[in-house]
């Protein structure tokens, strides 16, 4: 529940960002986040919301866990499990909503 | 931050990189035979233990050290009344929505899972934002069962400032980390020395909210993250702190957590909640451990909204394995799951019958899966 799972920034409108979760997008809130996030940018996502800008730095070490996780785990894996509600937690873009 | 180390372990980390693991795993033998004694620490973070279990890291643990999952599953902490609370709501006929891993918690006489089959309406939701939009489709009194710790509670918290629809309730059972630790430190039988910290959980909070902690206790906190790599650079920071009688916070991921923390999370979640004394299931009374709303918001708080009809749960007989259920003793840090009689037994992931075994985050299910009881360097 508290695992988070990161994705890239694609597009904003006001307090919603559309973000890519390794070739699946969809929105993210910006209520929480403390700094300024642009296209481009990487958030981690804990259920719905952005909670930290990830430097960019950091961006290739943070993915490679998550990656790792992804490719690696069998259906009842319990960290993968956590990782796929979490972008569960996100919203289905308007468009798609349509 | 520790005086007499130069090479900051957790700057020059290659993840997954074996080289690195091995030399980490050299440096906590190096230190726990300075120490020369066992040493206990705990962590506070599902997503730590199944990392921990999964990676199998506690078989490369020197035998000396003994690395304990505490209070760290919001799930499992939910406490029996809690969930008495959502229960007896959904069978007088109101929608509940919770997070999946709340379905199956016992409460004292059943689980939301049981009332589902008897026909109440229970959704699973993956965030706040999904509650909302359930209220504005279903136009009916829907109460969410609100649970899990700051990091979770911070979503509550922002939907709530955003305004919600009228049909919406919140029956909160968030809880509030930094307290229980205070809780655990001062139990007499506690053996713990150190604390890791979950790193997202402080991504909110900051990791300055652990120093008036080691101010008190003496004990030192380190932040650390989910990698393996960085849980074993957490425990290297820890037990030098430990060795070096240093007692200090440390912040082994810095990439996501700072001192201060998210400032605007936590000016939202201080606005719409209030840290009140509560049970936490199997632990103890914890002073501030609990978050209700704020007296501006008892117009959304489900508690003051409804009347809840506790006694018509007490027609039904508790279970009696649950008698025999050490979860609370395991949460605290004071037992194994391997110590239970009920473990892999009649308490299964399929069958649960303590709250640890429900949640994905709950150290028994977490050794359920990942393998019996792999903490080969346990303490006799």
């Amino acid at each position: 529940m508290c695992l988070g799972v990161p994705g890239k920034v694609i597009e904003i409108h006001g307090d919603i960002a559309t973000v890519d979760f390794w070739g699946v997008r969809r929105e993210v809130r910006l209520d929480i986040v403390d700094e300024p996030v642009a296209p481009g940018d990487y958030i981690l996502n804990h259920v719905g919301f952005a909670i930290r800008r990830i430097p960019e730095a950091d961006i290739g070490e943070t993915l490679a866990l998550y990656e790792q996780l992804i490719a690696e785990a069998a259906q009842d894996d319990l960290m993968a499990s956590d990782v796929r509600d979490e972008i569960a937690g996100t919203r289905e873009r308007a468009d798609d909503r349509r | 931050m520790t005086a007499g180390n130069a090479a900051d372990p957790t700057r020059e980390l290659k993840f997954r990189d074996p080289g690195r693991a091995r030399a980490l795993v050299q440096a906590l033998g190096r230190i726990t035979t300075d120490i020369g004694r066992p040493v206990s620490v705990m962590h506070v973070c599902g997503s730590h233990e199944q990392a921990i279990a999964k990676y199998g890291l506690r078989s490369t643990f020197p035998r000396t050290l003994n690395v304990i999952m505490g209070p760290g599953c919001p799930v499992c902490i939910t406490d029996t009344p809690e969930v008495d609370e959502g229960v007896a709501l959904a069978r007088q006929g109101v929608h509940i929505a919770t997070y999946g891993d709340m379905l199956r918690v016992p409460g004292t006489v059943m689980s939301l899972a049981d009332a589902q089959t008897d026909g109440a309406k229970i959704h699973v939701i993956y965030s706040t934002d999904q509650v909302v939009h359930l209220a504005r489709t279903l136009q009916e009194p829907l109460v969410f069962f609100a649970t899990g710790f700051e990091t979770t509670a911070v979503a509550t918290a922002a939907v709530v400032l955003r305004g919600v629809p009228d049909n919406l309730s919140i029956l909160s059972a968030h809880k509030y980390i930094p307290p229980v630790m205070e809780i655990v430190a001062e139990m007499p039988d506690t053996k713990v020395e150190g604390f890791l910290a979950a790193g997202h959980a402080a991504t909110i909070t900051g990791w300055g909210v652990f120093e008036a902690f080691v101010e008190r206790h003496r004990r030192p906190v380190v932040v650390a993250g989910f990698e393996p790599l960085d849980i074993l650079a957490g425990l290297v920071r820890l037990l030098e702190l430990i060795r070096d009688d240093s007692p200090q916070v440390a912040n082994t991921f810095p990439r996501c957590v700072t001192r201060e923390g998210n400032r605007r999370a936590q000016d939202q979640l201080w606005r719409v909640f209030r840290p009140v004394g509560g049970r936490w299931r199997g632990i103890a009374h914890v002073p501030n451990g609990n978050l209700r709303l704020r007296d501006e918001w008892q117009h959304l708080d489900a508690r003051r909204r409804f009347a809840i009809d506790l006694a018509a749960l007490w027609d039904y007989a508790p279970s009696g394995l649950a008698q025999a259920c050490i979860c609370g003793d395991i949460m605290a840090g004071l037992s194994s799951p391997g110590d239970c009689q009920l473990f892999g037994k009649e308490c299964t992931p399929e069958k649960p019958v303590g709250a640890c075994m429900v949640s994905s985050e709950g150290t028994c299910k977490i050794w359920h899966q990942y393998g019996g009881i792999p903490d080969v360097g346990a303490l006799p």
